[in-house]
Formats: C-alpha cells, structure tokens, sequence
C-alpha cells in the first residue's frame, strides 16, 4: 500500500524532472555499453564486432529509454502535453477556424450557463432562508381570487397560530404594504419609500439576522410602543451610504394610513442577502420593515399574509389535514368571522417559483437543444477540417499513430476548443446574468439574485467536456479510421473519401434541420401566444396615460376631500399638454383588494360576493379609455351624505343581475348600506391579461376613503415635459407631496406580461441562432460536395448541360437534405407542442399557421444557403476543369 | 504467446533483481543483466535494457536504493542495493513463486497422469 502511494508519488515527481532524469538514464545506458564492449573485447573482439555484440544484447537503446520513461513518469500525462502543444500548433495555423468554432460554442455554452444560472436560482437552490424547505405559505380561500380572498385577519391568524400544532411557528406580513404611502422627511425634499410591516416573529422565523444592529423587541411591536424600523441593506447604502452609526438614530417617517409618523428609530440593518421583494413581491425594491401592530389591523379584514415553519417530521400533507379541520373550528368558535378560511397550503418554495417551473423547464430544454446543433455542427466543421487533414493523418499513421493515439489526439481538440469556448461562454453568461439581475421590471421571482455561481461554474465544466465528447467524436472515428493507402495516394480533390464520410455530414445536417425546426416552431407558437396576449382587449387604453402617486390632504375629514380633490384635478387639467386627469386608489394589473358586492336578490345566500373595488373620481373612466356600457359615470355630486353610487362591470352586472338592467338598482358591499348602480363599463383585465375579468366596482372617492392615491394623466406628450409641471402644481397644493415619478400604464402591463415575455424572447433567440447554425451546416456539407464534384460538373457542362441545369442540381440535393430535416423535425414538434401547450395563450399547439409559416422560413434559409454554392456550380469553367484533369 | 510471456516477465524480472542483489550484493545494471543471463542460461532471452524499467519501478517502490559509484575497473557506473523493503518483498515474491510452480507442478502431473493421484 504505502509502497503504491509512495510509486505514484515518485512518478509525479519524475514528470516535472524530467530532464535531470533523462540525462541520468543516458549516463546510465552509456556506462552499460561501455562496461559491455570492454568484455567483449576481452574475450577477444575487434572493436567493431565488440560495440555491434554490446548493442545487440542490449536491444535498441531507444526503445529501452522509452520504457523506462513510461515505467518512470506518467505516459498518459506526457501525451496529453504532446497532444495539447500540437493542438495549440495547429489551431494556431487554422486561425479563422478555430475562431469560428470557439465562437459559436460560446454561444452555445454561454446560453446554458446563462440559463442554468435562472433555473438555478429560479426552482433548484433553496431559498436563501434557514430551512427553507421546512417553510410553508398559507392561501386562503383555496388560493383563488385577488389578494384579499388570499390572506387572513389578524383574528384568523392569531388563533391558528396559537391552536395549530403541526408548525414550530407560523408568521406574517402586511401584504397590502404597497397601499401605505411612506415618505421619509427631514432630509431635503420628502422622498417616498417602500416599507413592509412585519409580525415580530418574522425574521427569527425565516432564520434572517441583522447584519448591524438588531432586530424587533416584544415591546416595539406593540401599538403605542418605541417606533423602530429595519432597513434593507440596499437602502441603507444607498440612502445613508452604509454608515454603521444609522443604527440607534431617528429617521422621520410619515405614513398614510397613519398608523406610525414621526420619529423612527432604526434599531437594525438587514443583510444584503434577504430581498424581500425578490421573494415574496417580485418587482418590488422594499427599504424598510417596521412592525405590524396587530392591535390597529385587528378591525381591518383580511390583510395578513401568512407562512409558517413546519415541525420536525410534519409533512405539507399533514399540515394541510390540520388546517382543514382546524379552521372550521375556529370558525364555528368565532361568530364575528366572514369567511371559512379554507386553506391550499404549499412550500414557500412553490409559492414563489411553482407557476414558472413549465416554462423554465422549456426553456432548459430550447437551450439544450441549441447546444446540440452547436454540437452537430461543430461536428460537422471538424469533419470537413479532417477531409483536408486526411493525409496528415494518414501520415502519422504510417509512421506507427495507433488508432487509439488518434483518436485521443482528436479528442484532445476537441477538448481544447470546448474549453475556449466554454470559457468565452462564462464570460457571455455572466454578462447575461449581470443584466438579468438588474432588470427590476420583470416581475419574475428572486430574478436579483441571478449569478453565475459555483453550481454553474460546474455545470459549465459538465457541459463542456459532454460537448466536446458529442462533437469530437464522430469526426475522431472517421478519420482515424480512414483508409491508410488511399489517403496517402495523391488523388484529385475529395476522390479520397468515401462515400460514407458524405453519408456522415449529411445525416448530421438533417438531424440539425431537424432540431432547428423543433425551435423554430416552439419558438412560433410562443411568439404566437405572446402576440395574442398582446391583443386581448384590456378593457382600457394603456396608451399615452401615466399614474403618479400623490398624496391628498383632506384634514381627515371626508366630506373636505370631495373639493380638495375637485381642486388638484382642476388644477392639473389647466396644464398644457393635458386631455384628462383623474385619480384612483389601485391601477389594473397592479394592487388589488376585494370588497363584497351582491344585489338585493342574492343577499339571502350565504357565500361571499367577492368584488375588486377601486376607488376612483369621476373621469377616471374616461381617462383610461374604459368604454362605458350603460348608465353614467361617476359624478361630483356622489358626494358625502348623499346617496353612495357606485359604477360595476360586465362581469358584476352577469353575476348579480344576470337578465337585468342593473342600473338604478340597489347593491350591497360597497360602504355601510345600500348602493345604487349608476353605470356599467366593460370588462378590465385586473389580474392577469390571461384571466377573464373578475366582478369589479367602482366607488367615488368623495364617499369613500382611497387606500393611497394615484393621479392618472393621459396626454400626447412624453411624460418628462409635464412632470415637472405636475408636480410643481401638487406642491403648491400640497407641501408635503413626495418626490414621486409617472409610471406609464403601458409599463404596467409590460411588467404584467414579463415572465412570458422573457421565456418567449429567449426562446425566440434561441431558435434565430439554431436558424443561422442549421444554414450554415447546410451551406458547408453543400458547399463541400460541389468542390468535391467539380471535375464531374465541369465534364457535364463540357457535354452541353447547362448553368440553369447544374443549379438545379445543386439545389434539389440541398432541399432533399431540407425537406426530410423537416419532416423529421415536424413531427417531434408535433410532440413538443403539445408538452408546451399550457404556456400557450389562444394557440393551439398544432396551429398551422405557426407550422407553415416556420418551415417555410426554415425552407427559404435552407434554400438560400443552398443557392451560393449552386451558382458556384454553375460557373465552373470547363475548360479550366478539362485542362486540370 | 507473445503477450502471456511478457506479462510473466515483468513480474519475475522483479523478482529476479531482487534475489541477484540479495544474493550478491550492490550492483550495476549491466551486473545484473548479466548475472540473470548467467543463470538462466540461453533460457531467458533478455534485451538487457528491458532491465532499466524494473529497475526503476522497482526504486519508485522503495525496494531498491542507487548511487554512482565507481567500478571494479575504474569507470563511472551507478549501484543500485536492496533496502529493508526491499528484503521484505523479496521473501513474499518467493513465497509466492513457490506456490505458483508447486501448483503448476501439481496441475502439469495431474494431467498428464490422468485422475490416478
């Protein structure tokens, strides 16, 4: 054993000592010959005979000194060091080649580190929490509807925390954070932040330490005690430039609702690594956290969001039983709750990443194949780089090259060019990677804390060597086992290669027509959805409208806030460039909150109406381009003490009045009392622009208090020519106006189709670049074989063929090649489609359009790359090639 | 043939220069070259640079040890000399070539003999 260790060891050593030990051996055999022709002569040899009887015993001093190197030093390691000097040698003489192919595996390769580094983050490393696969996310009713029907009240949660006993610890947030408007004053101009209220066992539930000072004491998380705040560690360095000494200071924050103003202490920072917003509110930057009273949120409905941590041993499928029977319980136990809270409980983990794992696996696997074709055809640019070595290697065959030697040597090539390129491709990746993690308008989860890290690095490793075996081998096969003789013989172009190595290239050029086309019409059908998306009717016109979010002072009075609204809105109308302005509390496809809304006929029914409800002034219909579909819009005159009004949608006036004519009808759910329908307006897409519109209303915010307040302006103009007008004006009305920015509408719904759009651009690349690959493996193999074939063509064009015929020679063959590519390629699409077909929107996944539409693209490229050569073809001079032969 | 013979050769070579510098001492190469020719007399036809790699995987092991030196008639040659190890080995090499030609022996008598014994 020791002795085995102690020869390994000796035989690395002799690798790096090689030469001392070269010379050694070569004293050593000289001195043996000596001694040897000194008894030979002794027993009586001429001198001549002497040396030849020494050299005879001793057999071929060469041949000794190599077996003792290979006993020595590592043979295998040697050879490598050969291999990769004259690797480096000759790819240095094929520059423009080597160029090529490092470049197009830097392609390759680079899209799959990038997308591994997304799917990574994305669905396979645990969130960055301790325990993470213990923690598990509660949705209320079922899990549908907006966040409203989601989440619980204080009560719910209280009592199943104190009542359950399958979780060591269960948690929560305020999860309409974004409704609360925080500025932070007495540093210049007030400033608007985002802040989050937390329960107090939040972070120690997540396992989050502070990284400078600490976190919630009992006692500040009680209404009336000290205010504290955390800060995140990003606005920390960007507001107070990281200083430490923050820590244990007053900060001024003023919030609406005003549930904390004034001075706030800062008791902690958060470590740079908990982004809330990346898990939990994708899109969101939050700056601060302060605690939840639960106190002032006990009267609220239901505005927690809720997650616990499972007990050791408890599965997400016993807590699931508990919560069903639990809940009903507590219900029946609490006579003052609306609802059953039926609870779909799942990991956090699925919560944050579980709808985007189809579309992230599809993207896996479009970015495997394009690594594929890479793989073909850098396959197929060694097989024609080996055609014009043939001789080389037949050369060094000769010279005694077993095929095992060859093929490593190959391999060894091909290795070396995956490693360029894979190294090229980290660099590709982390650009993309870098770019990635600062898009904050995707809304896609923990997207900011993309990076190319370890895990990648090592599948980066993984892939290259697999690609280098995919792509070096077949070449290495057929050339190394290439006919000796022929080879050698000094033939006329091409004449030396058989039929079959033709047979190779052009299989791998259909197997990569084949793959491009799977892309290419995934690709299309993606595109198709996305389009589609895009056309779906809105319900209002996002188009040259912008929200600001204001702050309205009403002196807390609500019969003030009619005038004081009145008054900004008049005010902001008289600014050029304006052709409407009105306010609302939430956007579309932005927050939501759901209210009740039921008719006097369905009052008697126990289960809950839902409704989206918004919060608006009259002319924010108009403003935002809804289409009023009976009745009027709301009025200034739906002010307080009168009547309360209230505008619904399509879809309410089919759910509560399903026949009727709702307006002048009395509703229920919006404000204490009766409502009266004054209008109806078509269908907005609030959710999703997937979904159909749920039941909607429309309240005026003279009656009713707004959760936070957005001015929406629609003007021609770009939105930085009336800003500052616009909030110039706002500050004259209002001092304390933060400095807030418009947000066009049209953003809004960008960020709403952002996770598809990602998937399909990518997608959509992807299959460009396996287009441009499939071409170009097509104009190669093509190319080649006229080369190949001129002497043949030259002949037949002697004997009277004609350039046209000769083209269309060329170009049936490329479109033979083509056309089974894409049969071969059409139905695994077929497959493929119907295995995407749940990212599809208003596609079907055997849509012909998309599959004519891509095979002719995928046709006309291929016959394009087909062409140059055939018009090369057809100028071949015959009597140059006559002459020649 | 050509294969098995080799195969067999690499290992009693070891064995071999071994037992010739146990037996007599620190030697050259070309010593033992020719003390094994000696011995074995025409049996073993030996490329006496074939000794080189057993010599040095057998110094690589630790069993062996070398030194330029100075030979009997003046000239620069390098002595290699059997270690501790190296005796060790040399006993187990034995004890197991013993029980290989005792048992080849046994299989050679057992068939050309029949089933009799």
């Amino acid at each position: 054993m020791i002795d085995s260790l102690r020869r390994a060891w000796n035989r690395v050593v002799a690798v790096f000592r090689r030469a001392p030990l070269d010379a050694d051996l070569d004293a050593e055999i000289a001195s043996h010959l000596e001694a040897a022709i000194e008894e030979n002569l002794h027993l009586g040899m001429l001198p001549e005979e002497a040396r030849r009887r020494a050299l005879v015993r001793f057999g071929g001093v060469t041949l000794a000194a190599e077996r003792q190197r290979e006993a020595r030093g590592l043979p295998a390691l040697d050879v490598l060091g050969q291999d990769l000097r004259y690797t480096l040698r000759t790819l240095r003489r094929d520059r423009g080649f080597a160029c090529v192919v490092m470049l197009v595996l830097a392609l390759g390769i680079g899209a799959n580190v990038a997308v591994f580094s997304v799917v990574n983050t994305l669905l396979l490393r645990p969130l960055p929490f301790r325990q993470p696969d213990r923690l598990v996310w509660f949705a209320s009713n079922r899990g549908k509807g907006g966040l409203s029907e989601q989440t619980y009240t204080v009560s719910a949660f209280e009592e199943f925390r104190r009542h359950n006993r399958s979780f060591l610890d269960v948690t929560s947030y305020q999860t309409f954070f974004n409704s609360i408007q925080y500025k932070l004053t007495g540093r210049g101009d007030p400033l608007p932040i985002v802040g989050v209220q937390v329960a107090e066992n939040f972070f120690p539930l997540l396992g989050v330490e502070p990284s400078v000072g600490r976190l919630f004491t009992p006692e500040e998380c009680r209404k009336g005690g000290r205010a504290a705040a955390l800060l995140s560690y990003q606005f920390w360095q960007r507001q107070f430039g990281g200083d430490p000494a923050i820590v244990g200071q007053a900060i001024t924050i003023n919030a609406e609702p005003a549930d904390i103003t004034g001075p706030v202490t800062v008791v902690g920072v958060l470590p740079s690594s908990f982004d809330f917003g990346a898990v939990f509110s994708p899109g969101m930057q939050v700056d601060f956290f302060v605690p939840a009273y639960m106190d002032f949120w006990r009267t609220w409905g239901n505005t927690l969001a809720v997650f616990g941590r499972l007990k050791p041993a408890v599965s997400v499928g016993q807590a699931q039983a508990e919560c069903d029977s639990l809940f009903p319980q507590l219900r029946a136990a609490h006579r003052d709750w609306w609802e059953d809270y039926e609870s779909t409980l799942s990991t956090l983990q699925d919560r944050v990443s579980g709808r985007l794992r189809r579309s992230l696996y599809v993207l896996w696997c479009a970015v495997a194949l394009i690594l594929l074709i890479v793989c073909i055809n850098v396959s197929n640019l060694l097989l024609a780089r080996a055609t014009s070595r043939s001789k080389e290697f037949a050369m060094r065959a000769a010279l005694g090259a077993g095929r095992g030697r060859l093929i490593r040597q190959l391999l060894t090539e091909s290795l070396v060019l995956s490693v360029a390129g894979a190294l090229l491709g980290i660099a590709f990746a982390w650009a993309v990677t870098f770019y990635l993690a600062r898009q904050s308008q995707m809304t896609l989860p923990l997207l900011s804390t993309v990076r190319v890290d370890g895990a990648a690095l090592a599948w980066t490793v993984l892939i290259a060597i697999s690609a280098a075996a995919v792509f070096g081998l077949a070449p290495a096969l057929r050339v190394s086992a290439g006919n000796l003789q022929e080879a050698l013989k000094d033939s006329g172009p091409g004449m030396s290669q058989g039929r079959g190595h033709e047979h190779v290239r052009a299989t791998l050029v259909v197997s990569e027509v084949a793959l491009a086309c799977v892309l290419l019409v995934g690709a299309g059908l993606l595109m198709r959805s996305f389009l589609r998306l895009l056309d779906v009717d809105l319900g209002f016109k996002p188009a040259h409208v912008a929200a600001i979010k204001i702050e309205i002072n009403d002196y807390g009075k609500t019969e003030r806030r009619g005038p004081v609204l009145q008054e900004i809105l008049q005010r902001v109308r008289t600014i050029p460039g304006i052709e409407a302005a009105a306010m609302t509390d939430m956007l579309p496809l932005d927050r939501n909150r759901s209210w009740g809304l039921v008719s006097k006929e369905h009052l008697k029914d126990n289960v809950p109406h839902s409704a989206f409800v918004y919060v608006v002034t009259p002319g924010y219909l108009e403003t935002m381009g809804m289409r009023l579909r009976a009745g009027r819009d709301l009025s200034w005159h739906d002010s307080a003490g009168v009547q309360n009004a209230v505008v619904i949608n399509e879809a309410a006036a089919r759910r509560e009045w399903p026949g009727q004519d709702p307006v002048g009808r009395p509703a229920y759910g919006a404000g204490d009392g009766e409502a009266r329908v004054v209008g109806v307006v078509s269908d907005v897409r609030e959710s999703s622009l997937e979904d159909r519109a749920s039941v909607q209303m429309y309240i005026p915010m003279s009656q009713f208090s707004p959760e936070g307040a957005e001015l929406v302006v629609r003007t021609r103009l770009p939105i930085a020519a009336i800003e500052l007008a616009v909030m110039s004006t706002l500050r004259s009305l209002n001092p304390g106006q933060p400095r807030t920015q418009f947000r066009p509408i049209q953003q809004i719904v960008d960020h709403a189709v952002s996770p598809r759009r990602f998937v399909m651009v990518l997608v959509t690349s992807f299959a460009a670049f396996g287009l441009v690959l499939a071409s170009l493996g097509i104009y190669g193999v093509i190319s080649y074989s006229v080369t190949r074939q001129s002497q043949e063509i030259g002949i037949r064009m002697a004997l009277g063929a004609s350039a046209a015929r000769v083209q269309f020679g060329v170009v049936a063959q490329t479109m033979r090649l083509t056309l089974i590519g894409i049969a071969i390629g059409g139905a695994v699409s077929l497959v493929a489609a119907r295995a995407i077909a749940s990212l599809l929107f208003g596609t079907e996944p055997a849509d012909p359009l998309v599959f004519m539409g891509m095979i002719l693209l995928l046709a006309s490229v291929a016959l394009l790359a087909g062409h140059i050569p055939a018009r090369r073809a057809s100028r071949i001079d015959p009597m140059a090639v006559l002459r020649s032969v | 043939v050509g294969k098995e013979r080799l195969e067999l050769l690499q290992g009693t070579l070891d064995v071999m220069v071994l037992q010739t510098l146990a037996a007599i001492g620190p030697l050259h190469g070309y010593g033992i070259a020719r003390r094994i020719e000696q011995i074995s007399g025409d049996e073993v036809l030996l490329n006496q640079g074939t000794i080189y790699a057993s010599l040095v995987r057998l110094q690589q092991r630790g069993w062996i040890s070398s030194d330029w030196g100075v030979s009997d008639n003046n000239r620069k040659a390098k002595f290699y000399a059997i270690t501790r190890a190296g005796l060790k080995q040399l006993a187990h090499g034995m004890a197991y070539w013993q029980r290989l030609t005792g048992l080849m022996g046994r299989m050679l008598a057992f068939d050309s003999e029949g089933a009799g014994k």
